[in-house]
């Protein structure tokens, strides 16, 4: 099987998807000629021409606007947002548009658009492009919100997206691009070409969105997270040796209840990791659901390692960053409880 | 030192207890303007869009190159655009009555503005889409589309094809060409850009109509679908129903400096057009040439109709609080329905008498609809759909949290 990275994984995504289904188009700022900033959607607009992949001008609401309008009209479009952070300008076509289009008219139209942004940080880019907004989303009734953190499940949640017939907001942990990360920024960078994960099937296959992944199977303490933080949290727990099971969430809404449910009977401890701020942040909800569903199976209080509330700093980065370090202390916490 | 700048601030030029004033709207006569071609540049346009097109003269004659370019509609054609505008206006004046007597929450008149729906409609084809705002149900009378729905959607009752979950006059129907309503501003005119850029792209013959006022025209969405146009040029029609009044917000203040809103397109590359909203000749004649262009493959055009809210913003609104009383009774371009009965009657195909006949005819059909529809349900006899329908469509498919809740509720 070949290795691709989280990049020319999602590429190889839209481009089957593309050469299967004539409604799919791609567009936002640079995918089209150059291929985007990223290099997402290299070389796609050569292979399928530019009715098919285009450059939009600097303006998220027509990005996603122009992609509502189509995508009611039965096509399947699949636009970037160069960076999650510049998403806002398009929320209200998000919230109050893609997402309640299919409801509030009974059906007649429906809005199957996915919406693909780099999320997260650890890339030295400051407060705007270093956000994670994923429970900006994860709030409004009518999406679907997705973060891989493999190359595997990049492809095959992308195309799933893409066959979705609601809108999903696909949010690609950019630090993980390239190479599984960490936490430790001093390290040599690791790459996806000589990871397991890093294998990717040639062709078509879809990844059922709504199903998180067992990342590792462990009996001690659940590890609820998603995105970069999944392989953060596998360093810490690997330093600790614990036996703990990380589940990656990777469908933050709807979340996979059942997996979450089943891991916390087993363990009866729990910590949520996510690299957005705290407060009102989607470790909160995870956290209720799991009392909820799990209070009388619990040995310990849950506790949740996130970003802090504060704007995402640039010099600062790895003091926000929620790293090993405040993984291992949550974790050592959780099980002297 | 003191700056050398003093910021400006749009005042009406009349304010309550005031005499209206509408001197300084400044009014062609009508016929002056000249067709221009269906390949049309922005920069041909300056005249088209600042002055404004007519094409009944203050005697109800047709006059002009527009009229020429209209031709000599049939008679049938114009008495029901008549009959269309007068039932639009019954239902407005029974739907608010309704509303005052506790029968619903809430509901929005387009009285005055009917000519613009009720004429550019005549000009759709099946399969064209229009993206309306909220003073449009014109558009769906004038397109045949069935009372019992129209009222059903305003009551939220069980002849409400949108099951009780939008607010009254926030339409949707598909099969008439008319995209699901949002209640925030200007997002829509986006997704007209975007419908009409998958017709280009999947070769389909039809196009799409996008609307918006003039209020709205400040949104960031207006321009948004503006520049989309001008980027990809797809087969769409993109209208301004300037109608004076956003609420109580005098239409100066979104206009700010420009001269008029047309004239905002010309700054895009787009080519616009400015006509009297009320003149329903007018209306046919530039929704026609329009509409050729954008079929023709011309590209994309802005018209921004001239007209005036003569009822309140909505049933929660009172103009009198910031506006003359008797403001509509002075707008110059007089009444669109008044004017086109004139037309009619001078052309020998209507008398005041067939008038009389024809409002009571439509009243007694607005009052049987709105009778039988009224007995499935109003707020003052509730007979509402299940709550449990609310969690039907959120999603294609019910994911397991929406599940849960719905047993929550215990259904």
């Amino acid at each position: 099987m070949p290795h691709m990275t989280m990049i020319e994984a999602l590429r190889d995504a839209m481009d089957v998807m593309l050469e299967r289904d004539d409604k799919v188009v791609i567009f936002g700022e640079d995918v089209g000629y150059f291929g985007g900033v990223f290099r997402c959607t290299a070389g796609l607009q050569k292979k399928f021409g530019e009715e098919r992949v285009f450059d939009t001008p600097i303006n998220e609401s027509a990005i996603v606007g122009l992609g509502i309008g189509m995508a009611a009209q039965g096509m399947k479009p699949c636009v970037e947002i160069q960076f999650a952070d510049y998403v806002y300008p398009a929320y209200d076509q998000i919230t109050q548009e893609a997402a309640r289009i299919r409801h509030r008219s009974n059906e007649q139209f429906s809005c199957p658009i996915v919406i693909r942004m780099p999320t997260g940080g650890g890339i030295y880019g400051g407060q705007t492009h270093s956000q994670s907004p994923e429970a900006l989303f994860t709030h409004v009734a009518g999406l679907k919100v997705v973060e891989p953190c493999t190359p595997h499940d990049a492809k095959g949640l992308l195309i799933a997206a893409m066959q979705d017939p609601d809108p999903v907001i696909f949010l690609e942990p950019k630090r993980l691009y390239n190479g599984p990360f960490n936490g430790d920024h001093a390290a040599p960078a690791q790459s996806w070409k000589a990871h397991p994960l890093g294998e990717v099937p040639e062709g078509h296959y879809a990844i059922p969105l709504g199903k998180a992944r067992l990342h590792r199977e462990g009996d001690a303490v659940t590890i609820l997270t998603y995105g970069t933080m999944v392989f953060v949290a596998e360093a810490a727990v690997d330093r600790l040796g614990l036996d703990a099971e990380i589940i990656d969430l990777r469908s933050l809404l709807p979340l996979d209840l059942e997996t979450i449910e089943a891991s916390v009977r087993k363990t009866g401890r729990c910590v949520v990791i996510h690299e957005a701020t705290r407060t009102s942040g989607l470790a909160g909800e995870i956290i209720a659901c799991v009392q909820e569903a799990c209070f009388y199976h619990l040995e310990a209080p849950i506790i949740r390692v996130t970003g802090w509330d504060a704007p995402y700093p640039h010099a600062q980065e790895w003091d926000y960053f929620p790293g090993q370090e405040r993984i291992c202390r949550a974790l050592t916490s959780v099980m002297e409880s | 030192m003191r700056s050398n700048s003093k910021l400006s601030f749009a005042h009406p030029p009349a304010r309550p207890g005031e005499k209206p004033d509408f001197s300084a709207v400044d009014i062609p006569p009508a016929g002056v303007l000249a067709v221009p071609a269906l390949d049309v540049t922005a920069t041909d346009c300056i005249e088209l869009a600042n002055s404004l097109i007519r094409v009944l003269d203050d005697d109800g004659r047709p006059v002009g190159p527009w009229a020429d370019y209209l031709g000599t509609p049939d008679a049938e054609t114009l008495r029901t655009g008549l009959s269309d505008m007068m039932t639009s206006r019954v239902i407005d004046t029974r739907m608010l009555n309704a509303q005052r007597q506790g029968k619903m929450s809430f509901y929005i008149q387009q009285i005055g503005e009917e000519a613009i729906g009720c004429a550019f409609q005549q000009a759709l084809r099946p399969g064209d889409m229009n993206f309306p705002t909220y003073r449009q149900q014109s558009l769906l009378i004038a397109g045949g589309y069935p009372l019992e729905k129209l009222l059903g959607q305003i009551y939220s009752n069980a002849y409400d094809p949108l099951l009780g979950r939008q607010l009254p006059t926030l339409h949707s129907a598909r099969e008439h060409g008319f995209f699901t309503i949002s209640g925030n501003l200007g997002t829509q005119y986006v997704h007209a850009v975007g419908w009409a850029m998958a017709n280009a792209l999947t070769g389909k013959e039809n196009i799409a109509v996008g609307w918006i006022g003039d209020g709205s025209t400040a949104s960031n969405d207006f321009h948004t679908g503006l520049l989309s146009a001008s980027s990809y040029w797809p087969p769409v029609v993109l209208n301004v129903v300037n109608n004076q009044w956003a609420i109580s917000t005098y239409t100066g203040v979104a206009r700010g400096h420009g001269r008029t809103y047309a004239a905002r397109a010309l700054g895009y590359g787009l080519p616009a057009l400015r006509v009297d909203g009320n003149d329903y000749l007018a209306v046919m004649a530039v929704t026609k040439w329009a509409t050729e262009r954008v079929r023709g493959g011309h590209g994309p055009v802005l018209i921004e109709w001239y007209t005036y809210r003569v009822g309140a913003h909505s049933s929660s609104d009172d103009p009198s609080a910031y506006r003359p009383k008797d403001e509509a009774k002075a707008w110059p371009l007089g009444d669109p329905i008044e004017r086109l009965k004139q037309h009619l009657i001078a052309r020998g195909d209507w008398s005041e008498q067939r008038h009389i006949q024809a409002e009571a005819q439509i009243l007694a059909e607005v009052v049987e609809v709105q009778r039988r529809v009224e007995a499935a349900g109003t707020l003052l006899d509730p007979q509402p759909i299940p709550g449990a329908s609310i969690f039907k469509g959120v999603y294609a498919d019910t994911p397991e949290h929406i599940r849960r809740q719905r047993q929550e509720m215990g259904v």
